[in-house]
């Protein structure tokens, strides 16, 4: 294959981009794991379910309101999809989740995949799994940017920069603020952190709340990139699972770096030797539990 | 008897308490007036720390009567108790790795007005002050523990719980804690000690609850304190 500089950095970026939605995921499953003890098997089913309120905000909406040229706009489905979203989060660990913080990780896991699998299930019932375009992209990012050393779709350029505006203000107001300082200090004593007069079961709640908003944000970024499909969350949450565990659990900013930088590992693998590249990320989780267990930036515990 | 004053801040009567299906702490009754400093003694394992945890709901279950200046709070969850105006130094102290020195002091939220202000502890705990970015948990056992007990005064509360502050610290630190000790107590705070160090405990205490097998065993007066050194040291071994 004749690798050029253009092939390399088009598929830098495709991967960058890619790795952004990686970033995203994993950063929410980082933040609920560290809360709430729970590994989300339901992120990914939440990130499509985001995807399905841009899609059917889009087409359905309307006509259901009797209104059928009233279309929930793309903006409006970034902000609606998580709050929808983050909603049934917020639903099922107040119902189920809560119960369970005093058991095993195990089954936390077991429940949200359990939770994953019916979601996915109805959707299967009713929508294409081969995927249902969103048509709903904003006028305002179609087209192409030139970046100087390539030209590159506005679109996804959008994509990169709001994942990571969305990444690294999520970093800030754990790393930086009151209300993440109390965000760390539950993740590592709960009970004193309660002690203190902080309505901890509440932080707990609305966390994964956040957390599952996040998955479904991604999932209304995703919408115009992938077509939108009930097993969209299934393909991608085994890769962020990969990515986690590669970054480690403990570390918000371990979660978006890995993110990033697995998926653009993919993106040069496409280039050097494509065939590897959907299982390079697999084979380097291997590599990483071998050498170091706890992942890149993970505490040994 | 001490439980009756109109200003008694906490009562405790007939609190029964469990981990799981163990039974901890049996029937206890006690009290603490405003102002009063009181000490639980007894040895490892008596049950000490479970009747702090008791107060602030952190034990599996608990029954029986626990009352904060006249509420009941055994139905409370443990941070509506806290607003009620405690602050809970717990033995392990609980310092934050993920948090600065100075996120560690800012972390309990004011439960009551009338707390000390930032300037206030600086001035009280110099050394805080200078390594007031370092990690929580990279300062010393005694700075831990200036630490602990710190942030617990911005937050305006009056009654203080203090689990084993002196534990495994040099007596010059031992000595620090005894003249802070003695200062809150002065600034009127009610305080209750937890303690394994008998000294240090009879120089600040008003009085002493002997605490044995999750039993309250003996109730011994300042004013008697010397004339108990025989039950003190069949409880206690000192
Ligand atoms: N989390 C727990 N689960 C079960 N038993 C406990 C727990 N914490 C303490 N205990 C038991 O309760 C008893 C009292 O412990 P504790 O209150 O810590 O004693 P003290 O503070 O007086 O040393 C001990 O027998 C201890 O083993
Ligand atoms: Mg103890």
């Amino acid at each position: 294959m004749d690798v050029t500089f253009q092939t390399v950095m088009s598929q830098l970026m495709l991967g960058l981009n890619n790795g952004a939605f990686y970033a995203v995921l994993s950063l929410g499953l980082a933040v609920i794991f560290g809360l709430l003890n729970i590994i989300n098997f339901a992120h990914g089913a939440l990130y499509m379910l985001g995807a399905f309120v841009a899609l059917l905000g889009y087409t359905e909406l309307g006509p259901l309101l009797g209104m059928p040229e009233f279309h929930l706009n793309y903006w409006a489905a970034l902000i609606v999809a998580p709050l929808v979203v983050g909603g049934i989060g917020i639903i099922l660990e107040r119902t189920m989740l809560r119960r369970l913080y005093r058991v095993d990780h195990l089954y936390g896991l077991l429940l949200t995949f359990g939770v994953a699998l019916i979601f996915q299930g109805i959707f299967t019932n009713y929508f294409n799994v081969s995927g249902t375009p969103y048509d709903g992209k904003p006028e305002l990012l179609n087209g192409v940017v030139n970046l100087g050393f390539m030209m590159f779709p506005t679109y996804r350029l959008w994509s990169i920069v709001v994942s990571l505006t969305i990444c690294f203000g999520t970093w800030f107001m754990i790393e930086r603020t009151r209300l993440g300082s109390y965000l760390r200090a539950g993740t590592e004593n709960p009970h004193l952190v309660q002690a203190f007069g902080i309505n901890v079961p509440l932080m707990v709640t609305l966390t994964y709340g956040y957390g599952v908003g996040l998955a479904a944000f991604a999932g209304v970024v995703a919408a115009p990139i992938y077509s939108v499909s009930p097993v969209m969350g299934a393909e991608m949450i085994i890769t962020v699972f990969a990515v986690v565990v590669i970054g480690g659990m403990g570390s918000i900013m371990g979660a978006i770096v890995t993110g990033l930088a697995l998926g653009m590992v993919e993106g040069l693998t496409k280039v050097i030797y494509p065939p590897a590249s959907s299982t390079v990320i697999f084979f380097m989780m291997v590599l990483v539990l071998l050498v170091k267990p706890a992942g890149l930036f993970g505490k040994e515990q | 008897m001490h439980d009756t004053g109109a200003n008694v801040l906490l009562s405790l009567s007939g609190v029964n308490s469990f981990y799981g299906e163990s039974h901890i702490l049996h029937d206890i009754n006690l009290s603490v007036r405003e102002g009063e400093l009181v000490t639980l003694l007894g040895r490892n394992g008596a049950g000490k720390t479970t009747i702090l945890k008791s107060i602030m709901g952190l034990v599996g279950r608990r029954s029986g009567s626990i009352t904060v200046a006249g509420r009941e709070t055994c139905h409370l969850p443990t941070h509506r108790i806290a607003r009620l105006g405690i602050g809970y130094c717990p033995e392990e102290r609980g310092i934050f790795s993920s948090l600065n020195v100075e996120e560690n002091l800012l972390l309990p939220p004011m439960v009551k007005d009338g707390g000390m202000t930032l300037a206030e502890i600086y001035d009280m705990f110099p050394n805080l002050l200078e390594r007031r970015n370092s990690v929580g948990t990279r300062l010393s056992g005694g700075e831990q523990q200036m630490l602990a007990m710190a942030r617990i005064l911005r937050t305006g509360a009056r009654l203080l719980l203090l689990d084993e502050i002196t534990e495994g610290l040099a007596p010059v630190i031992v000595q620090a804690l005894g003249r802070l000790t003695g200062q809150l107590k002065e600034k009127g705070f009610t305080i209750i000690l937890v303690e394994q160090n008998f000294r240090f405990a009879a120089e600040v205490a008003d009085r002493h609850y002997i605490i044995e097998n999750g039993r309250v065993v003996e109730m011994i007066d300042r004013k008697d304190v010397e004339t108990s050194a025989a039950v003190f040291n069949r409880h206690l071994g000192v």
